[in-house]
């Protein structure tokens, strides 16, 4: 009964997940990290996660998602600067704001697929990215969108809780990647969860069964913009304001490779072993040269030549050799570990 | 010929970039019956079944299911109307089990297709009809394996598992023996037979004992139009339909 309650919700590997998180920010300090990593890592993976259900799950190779995750802060600096003061709305407005327009470019994308798909996703993307510069009256253009306030929250029982400081905002990021992932937990293991992986599996086959698979793809990439608003929006807290790099096109191809790193098409937790690889080595890189991004570069390729099923992808197929042909057994070998 | 047909196509035509492909198919197909839709290579029978199924688009004619005009339906429509199809081609859910294959193909799964939230597993009825369906092909045993880890000839009967758990009424399949060996091929016959019981069958094949022996009714197409249609034995003394296939065989040794 325990067992099956926890696979539904959070099984074993994603509580440690969280348990780790949860001790995070008194543990960095002693290995050359600070607070704001792990936030920027907790955002970026909700964002990843969010993602990976239309790459890894859906197999959609959508590449110019940074626009979504960037449009949210607009929406959210907009609602708070002209709208209604606050955290609540504002965040809520970042997550529905970019959802929407999520589902406007979902119209003309679903029923695309292959390199069509990926070239139309992009020119979108750009074409956000544009509007930002079109529309500097409101967005601030290059200068971003700034003064965007991080007010306290009245949260029962705590009363107000500051949230300028660091810690108190490492933790409010905390609660919701903690509700995101067990979402996108129960999404992608729901009855809607094995019908997009019908469709990336084959889709012709997934229509012959009778479902309309346009449709799925549509709310699927819907679903992926909404947590790249919620993730969005919180980047923008985490920077007091909203600016256009990530919605950039280099920047979109960020979530591709943290997904593809980490092993989102071999594992549900590939895209956040991605993020922390991504942000941790950013950091490292950049402390010892200042041709970083020359060895960063180096090494993606290296790791998507080398290891194109990702870090995760690598440590499973180590785990459960291909001679286990039964999921059943290999789990129960796995088990008897 | 009585009863009303459950599957009937009206002067169906399609050309691809000038060549008529079909011109003018009329088809007619009774319920509980298997039927055969039987021609040597290049008939048009390909064609005919994909616009059966609705992957492509008539130039023109009708097609009527239960005397309903289905032809501009789409593939994923006449699934949720009866109407099931197996591919030639393998096409199966290589990373899901057998289990998975014929769950998620369930119309009490589908129905669920929505539901983003439970665990796909706590839907029970989708789960049992599927493991029923598991039994029925004879893949019993080998539910939880990975499809892509099946041997050819269990994969084939996977397909079609998958093609009849959708619970149709009228079950297409497009070369069901393509590829297999002779032991298959009897499991394959008698999983064909026990089904044509209770469900009307049309197939595509080329095997023509496969055909012969275990059909009702078959159709010959030749060059896009029906050259012959009745019960097998008249098919097999059939002057015109010996002529369409020993003219394409001397076609091809001499080719």
């Amino acid at each position: 009964m325990m067992k099956g309650w926890l696979e539904a919700w959070a099984p074993p590997p994603m509580l440690a997940m969280f348990a780790v998180f949860l001790v995070l920010p008194a543990v960095l300090p002693w290995i050359g990290g600070y607070t704001y990593l792990g936030t920027e890592v907790m955002i970026w993976a909700i964002f990843a996660l969010g993602y990976n259900l239309l790459l890894g799950y859906t197999g959609l190779p959508a590449f110019g998602h940074g626009a979504f995750f960037g449009m949210a802060g607009y929406f959210l600096g907009a609602t708070q600067k002209w709208v209604t003061g606050g955290l609540w709305l504002p965040l809520v407005a970042g997550i529905v704001g970019t959802a929407l327009c999520g589902a406007a470019v979902a119209l003309f994308v679903a029923r695309r697929r292959g390199i069509y798909f990926s070239l139309l996703t992009i020119a979108f993307g750009v074409m956000f990215w544009f509007m930002v510069f079109f529309l500097d009256r409101w967005t601030g253009g290059e200068d971003g969108f700034t003064g965007i306030n991080r007010t306290a929250v009245s949260l029962p029982g705590l009363g107000a809780v500051a949230l300028r400081d660091n810690l108190p905002f490492y933790y409010f990021v905390y609660v919701f990647f903690v509700v995101a992932t067990v979402v996108l937990w129960r999404i992608v293991h729901s009855p809607f969860g094995q019908v997009i992986g019908a469709v990336k599996q084959s889709e012709s086959r997934a229509r012959a069964l009778g479902y309309n698979t346009a449709r799925y793809k549509w709310a699927v990439f819907t679903l992926s913009c909404a947590f790249a608003g919620l993730a969005g929006g919180l980047y923008t807290l985490a920077r007091f304001g909203a600016f256009a790099e990530p919605m950039s096109l280099q920047q979109s191809g960020n979530v591709v490779l943290m997904c593809l790193i980490g092993g989102g098409f071999a594992s549900f937790y590939g895209p956040v072993l991605g993020v922390v690889v991504f942000l941790v080595l950013r950091d490292v890189f950049s402390t010892l040269t200042d041709h970083w991004m020359l060895l960063y570069g180096l090494l993606f390729m290296g790791i998507i030549l080398f290891m194109p099923e990702g870090i995760l992808g690598v440590i499973r197929r180590v785990r459960r050799p291909a001679g286990f042909h039964d999921t059943r057994a290999a789990d129960a070998a796995k088990g008897a570990e | 010929m009585s009863a009303e047909p459950i599957l009937e196509t009206q002067a169906l035509r399609k050309a691809f970039g000038g060549h008529q492909v079909l011109d003018g198919v009329s088809l007619r197909f009774e319920a509980r019956r298997l039927s055969a839709l039987i021609g040597p290579n290049g008939a048009g029978k390909t064609t005919c079944f994909n616009l059966l199924t609705g992957f492509l688009r008539p130039d023109g004619g009708r097609i009527l299911f239960r005397g309903e005009d289905i032809t501009g339906h789409s593939p994923d429509r006449r699934a949720r109307i009866g109407i099931s199809r197996s591919f030639q081609i393998l096409n199966l859910f290589d990373d899901y089990t057998v289990l998975e294959n014929v769950r998620v193909a369930v119309p009490a799964m589908r129905r669920r297709g929505w539901d983003a939230w439970t665990p796909a597993g706590e839907v029970t009825a989708a789960a049992d009809r599927a493991a029923a369906i598991v039994r029925l092909v004879g893949l019993a045993g080998r539910e939880h394996v990975a499809a892509r880890f099946m041997s050819y000839g269990q994969r084939r009967l996977l397909e079609i598992g998958v093609a009849l758990a959708g619970e149709p009424e009228l079950l297409l399949l497009d070369e069901p023996t393509s590829g297999l060996g002779s032991r298959p091929m009897e499991t394959l016959r008698a999983l064909v037979q026990q089904l044509a019981e209770r469900l009307t069958i049309v197939v595509i094949e080329h095997d023509m004992d496969f055909v012969l022996s275990l059909s009702h009714h078959v159709a010959v197409l030749h060059r896009g139009t029906v050259i012959a249609e009745g019960p097998p034995a008249a098919i097999r003394d059939h002057a015109e339909v010996r002529e369409a296939y020993l003219g394409t065989l001397r076609h091809t040794r001499v080719g």
